[in-house]
């Protein structure tokens, strides 16, 4: 590899997230050294709970840790007044004329794949999940070199590899989905500061008041009471495999452990030094117990469907063990909207 | 969780990379650390696999038995639903559902069953001649 191209100005961040981890690395290269991880998470209000109602995948529960994909990208670049392309295509061609383009052009950009067909992860990885994201930052002969935010190293991928992931079917579809950062303006503290400020304050719209009792902290206990009757509604065996998709949402590769509770207080943490505001960094103290908690009921799970326990009293166990995390969470966000941010 | 209590429990994912993940330090202050794995989520993933597992056999023995046609195992075999399915193909769900009985299968077009095996990454006659 020619290690001269203007390309390789792009420096690859591993990071916990995907789409933090484009959204970190891409800004960076547009200059903001500042960016870290937990600052584009928190600032995008990436933390969240939803268990979506009668929807499975891979047959098991809807339950997702974070915002939706796109948004943590999204609400960062505005709030720091970052203007963003993004693209959708109706047909590869197109897609893979655009890319090139940008390519050329020597513009690294996101990409929005999913990893049933993505060739370098594990066969045990790849499902039918298409809100993986990663970065297109050159090519190497008929190689796209790839910056995969959640690994060490870089990779490529060929045309076709990366034509397939990028057009891969079912929900979420990414449609060639293609963004990157246009124009950057000089960023001040203060304007971080505000960034940091909205971005609490939409979590805590998202995880307190949000309507319904399927998300936010409420779809905590949600879960909790659906975990209570999956036992003798739909037998040990499936039960078993609930569980095991709640583990998975929670602590496989994305969200940096305990359902991105983790990744919540060190932004926390950051965010007292910008505010410079003790308060903030003793909130985050009750993220990491969050964390902390959610690791533990992933133990307990995990006796589950290990064969280890089978009774209905340990599934009302883990029942009340997220009952637990609720109080906590709804405690913290309470907490952080008390104390009036930007007020 | 503090740092060093961060597993290095190696799973399948350790083949591509460690993971990041966000951990205490001794001074109480966030850092990253990687990790190689850890045995709660692994045995999760195993549990994922064991349920596919059983559900492509279940497909294997529906289509064996005349119930399904072969669209319906290489669809669990490729761990997708009718959902995903219609979108690689293109027809729409109502259409697809009835491709999994072997009275409509066996009528299908080439063009039908070339989209199909493209979907599942095989041959027509793969498809064609499956009988479980």
């Amino acid at each position: 590899m020619n290690i001269d191209t203007p390309t390789d100005a792009f420096r690859h961040i591993q990071t916990a997230h995907c789409e933090n981890g484009v959204t970190t690395a891409l800004l960076r290269h547009q200059g903001l050294e500042f960016m870290t991880e937990p600052l584009a998470f928190g600032m995008g209000s990436g933390l969240f709970y939803i268990q979506i109602p009668f929807l499975t995948i891979n047959n098991g529960p809807a339950i997702s840790f974070r915002t939706m994909p796109g948004a943590i990208f999204k609400r960062t670049c505005k709030s720091l007044g970052v203007e963003v392309t993004r693209k959708k295509f109706s047909n590869a061609a197109a897609a893979e004329a655009f890319l090139d383009y940008k390519v050329k052009e020597g513009v690294p950009v996101g990409c929005q794949v999913g990893v049933f067909h993505l060739t370098y992860f594990p066969k045990e990885y790849r499902f039918h999940f298409n809100a993986h994201n990663l970065i297109v930052y050159g090519q190497d002969e008929d190689r796209y070199l790839i910056s995969d935010p959640v690994m060490e190293d870089v990779t490529t991928l060929t045309r076709p590899e990366l034509t397939r992931v990028r057009f891969a079917q079912g929900p979420l579809a990414p449609k060639g989905h293609i963004y990157y950062p246009e124009k950057v303006k000089p960023i001040t503290d203060e304007m971080i500061r505000k960034g940091i400020v909205s971005g609490i304050r939409r979590n805590v719209r998202d995880m307190l008041r949000i309507p319904g009792n399927f998300a936010g902290v409420n779809g905590i206990r949600h879960t909790s009471g659906n975990i209570r009757k999956w036992r003798d509604k739909l037998g040990l065996k499936k039960a078993s495999l609930y569980l095991g998709q709640i583990v998975r949402m929670q602590e496989e590769i994305g969200t940096g452990g305990g359902g991105f509770r983790f990744l919540y207080g060190a932004f926390l943490e950051e965010a007292a030094a910008y505010m410079q505001d003790d308060r903030i960094a003793n909130i985050s103290e009750d993220f990491t117990k969050a964390g902390d908690m959610w690791r533990a009921s992933a133990i307990k799970m995990a006796g589950v469907y290990k064969g280890r326990l089978t009774e209905q009293k340990d599934f009302n166990e883990i029942a009340d063990m997220l009952l637990d995390i609720r109080l906590v969470e709804k405690e913290a966000f309470q907490k952080l909207s008390g104390l009036n941010l930007g007020k | 969780m503090k740092k060093e209590d961060l597993p290095q429990e190696p799973g399948p994912l350790s083949r591509l990379t460690r993971e990041l993940c966000y951990v205490k330090n001794e001074e109480g202050k966030y850092e990253t650390a990687l990790s190689n794995g850890w045995d709660v989520k692994k045995d999760a993933l195993d549990s994922a696999w064991v349920g596919v597992n059983e559900r492509i056999e279940e497909a294997r023995q529906a289509v064996f038995n005349g119930e399904k046609s072969p669209i319906y195992y290489f669809m669990e075999l490729r761990l997708m639903d009718v959902g995903v399915l219609s979108g690689y193909t293109g027809y729409f769900s109502i259409f697809t559902k009835r491709h999994l009985k072997p009275s409509v299968f066996k009528n299908l077009s080439e063009r039908k069953l070339a989209k199909y095996a493209s979907a599942f990454d095989i041959t027509v006659s793969e498809l064609k001649n499956f009988k479980g």
